[in-house]
C-alpha cells in the first residue's frame, strides 16, 4: 500500500507547552486510520496540520508525496468534517453541499448531478432544500460528510464526527461510515477519544498521550499486545501486577509473579525492566469464572468484594490473597454471573498466554 | 395593610373564582405596568401630539381645532421643504454608508485579531463619547477651519499654498462630522454580530477551496448582516433629523430638515406646519429603512 500521507518529525509547541512532539506517521492509501487518546493528547493539533488550519513548527508533512508544509488548507487535496459540522446557517442542505463545487465553475447540469449523487451517497436525497436549521445532529453530519466528499478529496478528515451524537444514533452512523468509507476508498483519518469507536470502524489506530505516538498497530493488535500500561489502560480495562523478571531473551521475557506462577511472555518494544521488575497485564475477560467442581490449568482463588451489573456483562472484583489490588473480572451473564453474591469465595481460570508484559 | 393579603389567600367560600386577575398574565402585566406607562407616557403621547397637531392649524396665537390637510399640502409641495428633505435623506444615507464602511474593518479587526485585548479596543472605541456631543461637534470646527488643523497642517507640509475654504460649512463639513459621531455606535452591532459567527464556519469555507476573500464574502458578510442592517438603522434614521451638526458646521448649504422644523416651532410660531413636517420626515425615513434592508438582503444573496 503507497503512503498517502507521510508525517516526519513534527512538532507544535504553544510557547513552551508541546502539543506534538516529533511525531512521525505513514498512513496508506484508502486506509481507515484513527488517532486515538485522551483529551490535550495532540490529535486535533495534528488532525488540523494535516488539513492546514495548523502550522507543524518543524517537520514535514507529505499527501500524496507532496510537501504541503506552506500550502493554505484551501488548496489542499483534503476535506474535512468539523466537529460541530459547521453547516453554513444562511444556505439549505444543497447550497452547503454545492459550496466547493461554485469554485470549480462546473456547468449546472455537472454540479446538479455531484450534490445529488453525495446527498445520495449519505442518504439524504429528499431533503436537499431543507434549511440548515431544520436539521437534526445525524442529519447535519450527513450534510457534513456530503460536502466534503463531493469534493473528491484524496483523504477525508473526521474530527471527533459521532461525539455529538446519542449512542444509538452513533452506533448507526460508525457502521455506515465504515461502509462508506469502503465505497469511496479514500483515506478516512478519524480522530476520536472513544475507544469503542476507534476498534470498530479502523485499520490501523494511533494512540496518542501528551504529544506523542504511543503506539500504531491494527485494532486487534492494539487491544491485545499494547505496548504501554498507559494504552493498555485506556484501551478498555486492564488488571496490572508487578513480576520479577527471572530471564530475557531477544523476544521474550520470563517473569516470577505472585498469583499466576512463572510465565513466559513476548517482550514489547523497547522494554526495560526496572529493579529486575516488569508490570504484568491481563484483560478482564481473559479471567473466567470457574463454576462448581470444574477444573482448569492454571487457576486462582479469591473473594468477590463488589459486583457492577452492565446488562449483558458483570464486572466482579474479586479479591485474591497476596495481590496488590482486586482483579476485575468481567464476565458474561449467560451462566449467572450476575447471581454471584457479594462476599462469596470464587474461583478464576485464566489463559497464561492471556498475560502481556507492558512498558511503565 | 394586612388586610389585603389576607382577603387573596384565604376566601374559601368562592373556590370557582379563578380570576383573571390571579393568573400569571395578569401579574407579569401587573409587574411591566409602571414601567410600560411611563414609556408609553413619554413615547406614545408626544407623538400622538404631534400627528393631532399636524390635522390643525396656526391661527395667529392660538390653535384652530379643525381638521385640514392644508400643512401636509405645504410640506409635500413647498420646493424648499422638498429640498430640504431631500438633502436630509442624501446626507443620513452617505453619511450612514461611510460609516458602516468604516466601521465594518474596524469590527472586523477587533473580533478577528482582537486577541485578549478585545474589550480594550471596546473601551477605547467608546472613548470620545464620554465627552457632551457639542463638544465633538465644535472640535470638528477646530479641525476643518480656515485657520484650522487641517489647513495649517497642509500649509506647513507644502501641499497648499492657501487654506483650503471647502472644508467647513457645507454639507461634507455635516458627513464628516456626523460619521465620526456615529462611528462608535456602528462598531458595536457590527462586532456583536461578527462575534457570533462560528470560527469554524470560516475554516469550513477555506476548507472547501474558499481563499481568504471569498471566504469573507460568502460566509462572514452573510452572517453579520444583521449586525450591518442594525448598524445601518441606528446611524440612518437619527442622522435624517439630526440638528445640531448641521446648525454648527452645515453652514447655508447643509441645512437639513429638522432646522425647518425647528423653525416652524421657534421663530416660525406654526406648530402644526411643523407637525406635518415632522411627521412627513418620519415616514420618509421609516420608508427608507425598510428599502435599505431590503436592498442590503438582496445585494448579500446576490453575492453567493
Amino acid at each position: 500500500m503507497a503512503d498517502m500521507i507521510s508525517i516526519r518529525s513534527v512538532s507544535r509547541y504553544y510557547g513552551i507547552y508541546k502539543a506534538l512532539d516529533d511525531v512521525s506517521l505513514d498512513i496508506g492509501a484508502g486506509e481507515f486510520f484513527s488517532l486515538l487518546g485522551p483529551s490535550g493528547c495532540g490529535k486535533t493539533t495534528l488532525l488540523r496540520s494535516i488539513a492546514g488550519f495548523d502550522t507543524p513548527t518543524s517537520g514535514d508533512i507529505r499527501i500524496d508525496g507532496q510537501s504541503v508544509i506552506g500550502t493554505p488548507p484551501n488548496r489542499r487535496p483534503t476535506n474535512m468534517v468539523f466537529q460541530n459540522y459547521a453547516i453554513f446557517p444562511h444556505l439549505n442542505v444543497e447550497e452547503n453541499v454545492a459550496y466547493g463545487l461554485k469554485r470549480l465553475k462546473l456547468d449546472t447540469a455537472e454540479e446538479r448531478r455531484r450534490v445529488g449523487a453525495a446527498l445520495e451517497q449519505v442518504r439524504l436525497g429528499a431533503l436537499g432544500k431543507r434549511g440548515a436549521n431544520e436539521l437534526s445532529g445525524g442529519q447535519r453530519q450527513r450534510v457534513a460528510l456530503a460536502r466534503a466528499l463531493v469534493m473528491r478529496p484524496k483523504v477525508l478528515l473526521l474530527d471527533e464526527p459521532l461525539s455529538a451524537l446519542d449512542k444509538k444514533l452513533r452506533e448507526e452512523m460508525q457502521v455506515e461510515l465504515r461502509s462508506l468509507q469502503k465505497a469511496v476508498g479514500i483515506t478516512f483519518i478519524l480522530v476520536t477519544h472513544d475507544q469503542y469507536e476507534a476498534l470498530g470502524l479502523s485499520d490501523r489506530i494511533a494512540v496518542m498521550f501528551g504529544g506523542r505516538i504511543a503506539q500504531v498497530a491494527t485494532p486487534k493488535d492494539i487491544y491485545q499486545h499494547p505496548l504501554t500500561r498507559e494504552v493498555a489502560d485506556f484501551l478498555g480495562g486492564m488488571n496490572f501486577m508487578k513480576a520479577r523478571v527471572t530471564g530475557e531473551t531477544a523476544g521474550e521475557l520470563s517473569v516470577e509473579t505472585h498469583r499466576f506462577g512463572n510465565v513466559r511472555v513476548s517482550k514489547p518494544l523497547g522494554f526495560a525492566a526496572r529493579d529486575g521488575h516488569a508490570t504484568l497485564g491481563i484483560r478482564p475477560e481473559r479471567l473466567r469464572v470457574l463454576w462448581d467442581d470444574a477444573e482448569a490449568d492454571h487457576s486462582l482463588e479469591g473473594q468477590v468484594v463488589d459486583r457492577h451489573y452492565f446488562g449483558e456483562i458483570t464486572h466482579l472484583i474479586v479479591d485474591v490473597p497476596g495481590m496488590e489490588k482486586p482483579l476485575s473480572v468481567s464476565e458474561t451473564n449467560n451462566f449467572g454471573a450476575d447471581d454471584i453474591p457479594v462476599g462469596a469465595p470464587i474461583r478464576l481460570a485464566y489463559d497464561p498466554d492471556a498475560l502481556v508484559a507492558l512498558r511503565d | 395593610m394586612t388586610a389585603l393579603p389576607a382577603s387573596t389567600i384565604a376566601d374559601p367560600d368562592a373556590p370557582a373564582r379563578a380570576h383573571w386577575k390571579d393568573s400569571d398574565e395578569a401579574k407579569g402585566l401587573m409587574l411591566v405596568s409602571p414601567t410600560l406607562l411611563y414609556a408609553l407616557a413619554l413615547l406614545l403621547l408626544p407623538i400622538l401630539i404631534v400627528f393631532a397637531y399636524s390635522f390643525w392649524s396656526q391661527d395667529y396665537l392660538t390653535i384652530d381645532h379643525s381638521f385640514t390637510l392644508d400643512n401636509y399640502r405645504t410640506a409635500l409641495g413647498e420646493p424648499i421643504y422638498q429640498d430640504l428633505l431631500w438633502r436630509s435623506l442624501t446626507i443620513s444615507l452617505v453619511v450612514s454608508l461611510i460609516t458602516v464602511m468604516v466601521s465594518y474593518p474596524i469590527a472586523w479587526f477587533i473580533s478577528f485579531h482582537g486577541g485578549v485585548h478585545k474589550s480594550l479596543w471596546l473601551f477605547l472605541i467608546t472613548v470620545p463619547c464620554w465627552t457632551s456631543y457639542l463638544l465633538r461637534v465644535m472640535s470638528w470646527k477646530v479641525i476643518l477651519g480656515y485657520q484650522g488643523v487641517l489647513n495649517t497642517g497642509l500649509m506647513s507640509t507644502g501641499l497648499i499654498d492657501k487654506p483650503v475654504t471647502s472644508l467647513l460649512y457645507n454639507s461634507n463639513a455635516v458627513v464628516i462630522t456626523l460619521v465620526h459621531s456615529w462611528a462608535a455606535f456602528a462598531i458595536l452591532p457590527i462586532f456583536v454580530s461578527l462575534e457570533k459567527i462560528d470560527r469554524s464556519l470560516i475554516e469550513a469555507a477555506h476548507d472547501l477551496g474558499d481563499n481568504k476573500i471569498r471566504s469573507f464574502l460568502r460566509v462572514t458578510l452573510p452572517l453579520s448582516l444583521p449586525g450591518v442592517i442594525s448598524a445601518f438603522l441606528i446611524v440612518m434614521i437619527p442622522t435624517v433629523g439630526d440638528y445640531v451638526t448641521p446648525k454648527l458646521v452645515g453652514g447655508k448649504d447643509g441645512v437639513m430638515i429638522a432646522t425647518a422644523i425647528q423653525a416652524q416651532f421657534g421663530k416660525g410660531a406654526n406648530w402644526p406646519l411643523g407637525a406635518a413636517l415632522s411627521v412627513t420626515t418620519m415616514v420618509v425615513v421609516s420608508v427608507m429603512a425598510g428599502a435599505v434592508v431590503l436592498a442590503l438582503k438582496f445585494f448579500v444573496r446576490r453575492i453567493r
